[in-house]
């Protein structure tokens, strides 16, 4: 990239080389926050006025144009608001859970390729990577549940438990299933491998069955509706950030919404080919990539609302039963059948 | 005593940190969700059953928690000067271990592979597997066998039944991550 070369320029003219990886350093991880930021409030609109679409309602519509500042407001309002809590809550552990939410998701956006060269830290092992960050994010929940010192908010909490670990192993095993294919964890290398074709294409099949368990389990894996046991206002409240407000309510709000979005970007990346162009049309623009990749994440982000607004809640045996009875079997089943194409040679390859 | 949970949480994330710093990602991935994102649940999980946040636990007093200090900074002293003193030697070049590379040297029958290991302990989880199964499904028939009046105790009974196997399933897996 130009731009970030001239500005790595610009910085060895300005500071000396030690400082200089410091300050770059500070500058990709503002940027990230940045994009952290403004991810999170947008897709609380788009949340907003996708739900008022499906009820036939208009939606926040006054703040700005269509709305667009609303949700500006709205942090505007969180962040003036008194931070209130419980006297006989568990201090140092209540107020270190918004923070696990909030960082395991922070860091969960970090490997994503957005283009061929934007990238912040390419890991080799990049889809375990994602996988072994999101099994972190449930502690948090787990512990604001439980230092809230809340009845509602503790059940909340065991039933976020239970939930994430049961879904945790669909999304891994439908993730294998696609690895099988590119023969790499490395994010980069899997875009490279779809240059044939997309996944979803090359894999047909089985790759389809993986897509829908994989949207199923993350639906559940970020607890939004049908599997929003965990929060399910007419039972519990407000599940295990009952006792929470402010900026820390804020704080998990906005972890959620992430996650949404980082299960969207790994579906994208893993099945969609990434920044990768429909058929290669601009190709020769290689920037143009940001554009595709924010395209097919806000689709299936979309397809995730599409879920919330359609389907009811599950109970917790029927949220159980799904993923043991069901989906774990079909995924076990379904690996098999993938090794066996790709062993054969079965894959489309365009 | 959820606190110490969370702080050999923090122990083990560091551990994962060290791991990430020698470019060993692997590990340091499989570090991070065996140990932080399995152990860790789990052990949350048995205080949560257990423990209520407003039971406080016995405080040791004055004469022991100063020994144990004692003791605690005197090993850090030790381990501190061994460290400092020790002539290490600098490793020429880094290597980055691979999954693939991983793998392949897991299911190698020749000479340096590890297919031998491997099958056992497979072998060895999934008969785990099957007792865990099986004790839990032992429990169901019987909780069946006494006469019920309503049906919602039953329920709840083959709910429960449900995630022990399912806790038993996790702990496998997690093992079976593990010694892969």
């Amino acid at each position: 990239m130009d731009i970030i070369l001239s500005i790595h320029d610009w910085f060895l003219g300005l500071l000396p080389a030690q400082i200089t990886g410091f300050t770059k350093m500070a500058l990709i991880a503002l940027t990230y926050l940045t994009l952290f930021a403004v991810l999170g409030l947008y897709l609380v609109l788009l949340e907003r006025r996708v739900a008022a679409w499906f009820q036939l309602r208009i939606g926040p519509n006054r703040v700005g144009f269509q709305g667009l500042l609303q949700t500006m407001a709205d942090a505007l309002k969180l962040l003036s608001k008194e931070l209130t809590g419980t006297v006989k809550a568990d201090k140092f552990l209540y107020n270190l859970a918004p923070y696990f939410v909030i960082v395991t998701s922070l860091m969960a956006l970090g490997i994503f390729p957005f283009t061929q060269n934007l990238q912040a830290y390419d890991i080799n092992i990049g889809l375990f990577f994602l996988i072994a960050i999101s099994s972190i994010g449930v502690i948090g929940v787990l512990l604001g549940g439980w230092s809230s010192n809340n009845k509602y908010a503790l059940i909340g909490a065991m039933r976020s438990g239970v939930q994430t670990i049961s879904y945790e192993l669909s999304i891994g095993l439908s993730l294998l299933t696609m690895v099988l294919i590119t023969g790499s964890l490395q994010l980069s290398e899997i875009i490279e491998v779809q240059k044939n074709g997309w996944l979803i294409l090359q894999g047909h099949i089985p790759a389809v069955i993986a897509f829908m368990i994989y949207m199923i389990a993350g639906t559940a894996e970020t607890n939004r509706a049908p599997f929003d046991m965990v929060e399910a206002e007419s039972e519990l409240g407000a599940g295990f950030h009952t006792e929470y407000s402010g900026m820390k309510f804020a704080y998990f709000f906005l972890a959620e919404f992430i996650n949404m979005f980082i299960i969207a970007a790994i579906a994208a990346t893993v099945f969609f080919g990434g920044w990768l162009s429909p058929f290669g049309i601009t190709e020769s623009i290689p920037w143009l990539g940001v554009f595709w990749f924010l395209l097919k994440t806000f689709i299936l982000v979309f397809l995730m609302m599409w879920f919330r607004w359609t389907f009811p809640r599950l109970r917790v045996d029927q949220l159980l039963t799904l993923e043991w009875k069901y989906l774990l079997p079909i995924n076990l089943a379904n690996i098999v059948i993938m090794a066996l194409i790709v062993w054969l040679g079965l894959t489309l390859q365009l | 005593m959820l606190r110490s949970v969370v702080y050999l949480l923090f122990v083990l994330i560091g551990i994962a940190g060290i791991y990430f710093l020698a470019d060993y990602n692997f590990l340091a991935a499989i570090q991070l969700t065996v140990y932080a994102g399995g152990v860790v649940v789990l052990i949350i999980f048995s205080v949560l059953l257990v423990h209520h946040i407003e039971m406080q636990l016995e405080v040791a007093n004055r004469k022991k928690q100063l020994l144990t200090g004692l003791l605690c900074f005197a090993g850090l002293a030790v381990f501190l000067t061994t460290i400092y003193s020790h002539p290490f030697d600098v490793a020429g070049k880094t290597v980055t271990t691979t999954t693939a590379q991983i793998g392949e040297r897991l299911l190698d029958y020749g000479p340096g592979g590890f297919i031998l290991p491997f099958e056992v302990i497979s072998v060895l989880l999934l008969a785990a597997m099957i007792g865990a199964i099986i004790i839990a499904k032992g429990e169901k028939k019987i909780k069946n066998k006494q006469p019920h009046k309503s049906p919602e105790p039953d329920e709840e009974v083959s709910l429960e039944t449900e995630q022990e196997i399912q806790l038993d399933r996790i702990l496998n897996e997690k093992s079976t991550v593990e010694t892969e």
